[in-house]
């Protein structure tokens, strides 16, 4: 029998039993829609948790001043420590697999032009940073070192800033004041958007570390050159323990601090801490799927339920069909091709509900939407092979009646 | 055209071996219309089932049309009965929704009849049976004499070299009953060969041979020299 007549003779007989078609595609719909919303929400999350890595710069150590706590009491002991801009030069001096070693203080300021202003974070920095932190210079151009050395009231904004203070306008060369020092716009900084722990990366002005320990920020410590925060970033990944562990070296030596005693520093491996949480969605990503493969399996069980159902119903049916002259064959088609006919149209369904589902996660979390048309096409390939795999036993079953005894049949 | 020889067919019922058919041999020609008699239990059925290769005889040898069918595949059985069979059956077995030209249909499209061709000769087979503005309604909107016609149309259609039928007339009333054997009789002076099974001795009066069964033999095969008209 040519397929179109299969086809007619299969949504015929699903239309007989309207309802009951439906509910038995339910299982196949759910999971359909499931398994495409978390293989598309976790792509989504995914990109967004690389842009979150790239835009920390890569294989990045953040270095205190204080000691490390653990279970969040203090344990440092003996004199309070400060780090400083000879600490960040000895550590890449010392540690050749250290790319950049950035000296930082921060702080919040207003960042005033005319009669705008803006309340934003102030970053003082030295050459390192942009490296270290893997900023990128939009237009304009970086500190130049002379500035850094000394302290020239120049500055670099992000984006957000940029745009805030001048809109459509071009920064480079315009006059700012931070806490009333006039500081020239040199540059601004391609966008690099939330952090991982959602805060807006590109409100930010940059100046140097010189110029932020005058009147916009402060001394960070007792001595001149002070900093808060040493952003250090290693050339490869796998570096990463074998660095933890020099950096502790060289500030302990610098430090003289006894064997035994505890670090009066902390050194955070900013890299892992995006990465386990990424890693913590996966794992509820990869529960995820397996709870929506658990329901398509469950679909496919109630297909060959309902198939065998629709056998044994319409057994005089088949027997009427062989006596006429199908064979075997014919009547395994035709009950083949109605159960992957309702996992196909299950499939379509679930396809469209997964699309809505999407969107409206993507939305919500401010996620990159990626469709992953290979998923689309697999998950009804997957449908219609669930159709074949659990409609296979009933449309044997069907195909080996007896014709006289199926007709025989009430 | 049709040969039995010594057709046997038993039924394995607990320890007990029901002889279903117990040695029948018949020959039929073409163009013949006979009827097959006999009580209840005595293996009409069953010798219309075999003829009509919807079973298989534990024993003996069928020859439909010049085709041993006895020792055919279920496949071949099947190719069997779509070319050269028409089956009416007591109950009509009609496909429920669907509509008279459809039921008509069935047997072309297992024969891989197309579609057109298919349509012209479903429409010719019920036009034959006297259902020519009938054909869109289905069997709930059809008389049981009008759905036995659909019946006999569908056993037409494909052409077959013998029409079977087994108590063609078992679920219709009387008058309704002889319209369907005036039917077969029409059928019968248009060529085909007609078997048909029936209690009723005045049925078996349109036949010009009756087969006698009883207990799995046939008693009796007498032709009947004049035969009843409508
Ligand atoms: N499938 C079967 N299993 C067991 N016995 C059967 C079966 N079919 C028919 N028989 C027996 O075979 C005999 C002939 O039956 P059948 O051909 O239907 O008789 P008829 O049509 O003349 O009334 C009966 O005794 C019946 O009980
Ligand atoms: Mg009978």
């Amino acid at each position: 029998m040519p397929i179109v007549e299969l086809l007619r003779v299969a949504l015929e007989a699903l239309r007989v039993n309207l309802m009951r078609s439906i509910l038995t595609m339910l299982g196949i719909i759910i999971g359909v829609a499931a398994v495409i919303a978390m293989v598309t929400v976790g792509a989504g999350a995914q990109a967004e948790i690389d842009r979150q890595i790239s835009s920390l710069g890569s294989n990045l150590f953040m270095v205190m001043s204080g000691a490390r706590s653990r279970g969040g009491v203090r344990t440092a002991s003996g004199t309070e420590m400060r780090l400083t801009e000879a600490d960040a030069r000895a550590l890449k001096a010392e540690i050749p697999e250290i790319v950049a070693a950035a000296p930082t203080m921060r702080g919040a300021a207003q960042v005033v032009v005319g009669n705008t202003n803006w309340s934003t974070t102030i970053q003082g920095i030295d050459n390192e940073y942009l490296v270290a932190r893997g900023w990128q210079i939009d237009e304009g151009r970086d500190l130049e070192p002379q500035e850094i050395r000394s302290g020239s009231k120049v500055a670099l904004l992000g984006s957000r800033v940029a745009t805030e203070l001048f809109g459509a306008g071009n920064a480079i060369g315009q006059t700012v004041r931070i806490k009333n020092v006039p500081f020239v716009v040199v540059g601004t900084l391609v966008e690099k958007g939330q952090s991982s722990m959602g805060f807006d990366q590109d409100d930010i002005a940059m100046i140097p570390l010189e110029a932020a320990r005058g009147r916009v920020l402060g001394r960070a410590g007792p001595r001149s050159d002070t900093v808060s925060v040493i952003f250090v970033s290693v050339a490869e990944g796998w570096m990463m323990d074998d660095v933890e562990r020099q950096i502790a070296e060289v500030l302990r030596q610098r430090y003289r601090v006894r064997p035994g005693a505890d670090d009066p520093f902390g050194i955070r491996n900013m890299s892992e801490i995006v990465e386990t949480r990424a890693e913590a969605r996966q794992v509820f990503n990869m529960l995820l799927t397996a709870v929506a493969s658990v329901s398509l399996v469950v679909g496919g069980i109630g297909i060959m339920n309902i198939m065998l159902v629709s056998v044994t119903e319409r057994t005089r049916e088949i027997g009427l069909r062989m006596a006429v002259g199908a064979k075997g064959r014919d009547i395994l088609l035709q009950f083949l091709v109605e159960a992957v006919t309702l996992c196909l149209i299950g499939g379509v369904l679930g396809i469209l509900i997964a699309l809505v589902i999407t969107f409206g996660i993507a939305r919500i979390a401010e996620w990159p939407v990626l469709l992953q048309w290979p998923v689309v096409v697999l998950a009804l390939g997957f449908s219609g092979a669930i159709g074949i795999f659990f409609g296979f036993y009933p449309a044997r079953k069907a195909a080996a009646k007896d014709p006289i005894e199926a007709l025989r049949t009430e | 055209m049709l040969v039995c020889e010594d057709l046997h067919k038993d039924y394995i019922v607990g320890n007990e071996t029901v002889r279903a058919l117990d040695g029948v041999s018949v020959r039929v020609e073409r163009g013949e219309f006979l009827s097959v008699m006999g009580p209840s239990g005595s293996g009409k059925s069953t010798f219309m089932n075999m003829v009509g290769c919807l079973d298989t005889p534990t024993r003996g040898r069928i020859v439909v049309d010049g085709e041993t069918v006895s020792e055919l595949s279920r496949d071949a059985l099947a190719e069997v009965r779509n070319r050269k069979i028409g089956f009416v059956f007591q109950q009509f077995h009609l496909l429920g929704r669907t509509s008279a030209l459809d039921n008509v249909e069935l047997p072309l499209l297992y024969a891989g009849v197309p579609r057109p061709e298919r349509v012209v000769r479903a429409e010719q087979a019920l036009e034959r049976v006297g259902l020519r503005d009938r054909m869109g309604h289905v069997p709930a909107q059809l008389s049981g004499g009008q759905q036995q016609r659909v019946a006999i149309a569908r056993a037409l259609v494909n052409r077959p070299v013998v029409l079977l039928a087994d108590e063609p007339t078992g679920a219709l009333d009387s008058a309704t009953g002889v319209e369907i054997m005036e039917l077969f009789q029409e059928l019968n002076e248009g060529g085909i060969t007609v078997l048909v099974v029936t209690h009723e001795p005045e049925v078996a009066g349109y036949a010009r041979r009756v087969l006698r069964f009883r207990d799995g033999r046939v008693i009796a095969d007498e032709r009947q020299p004049a035969r009843m008209t409508a």
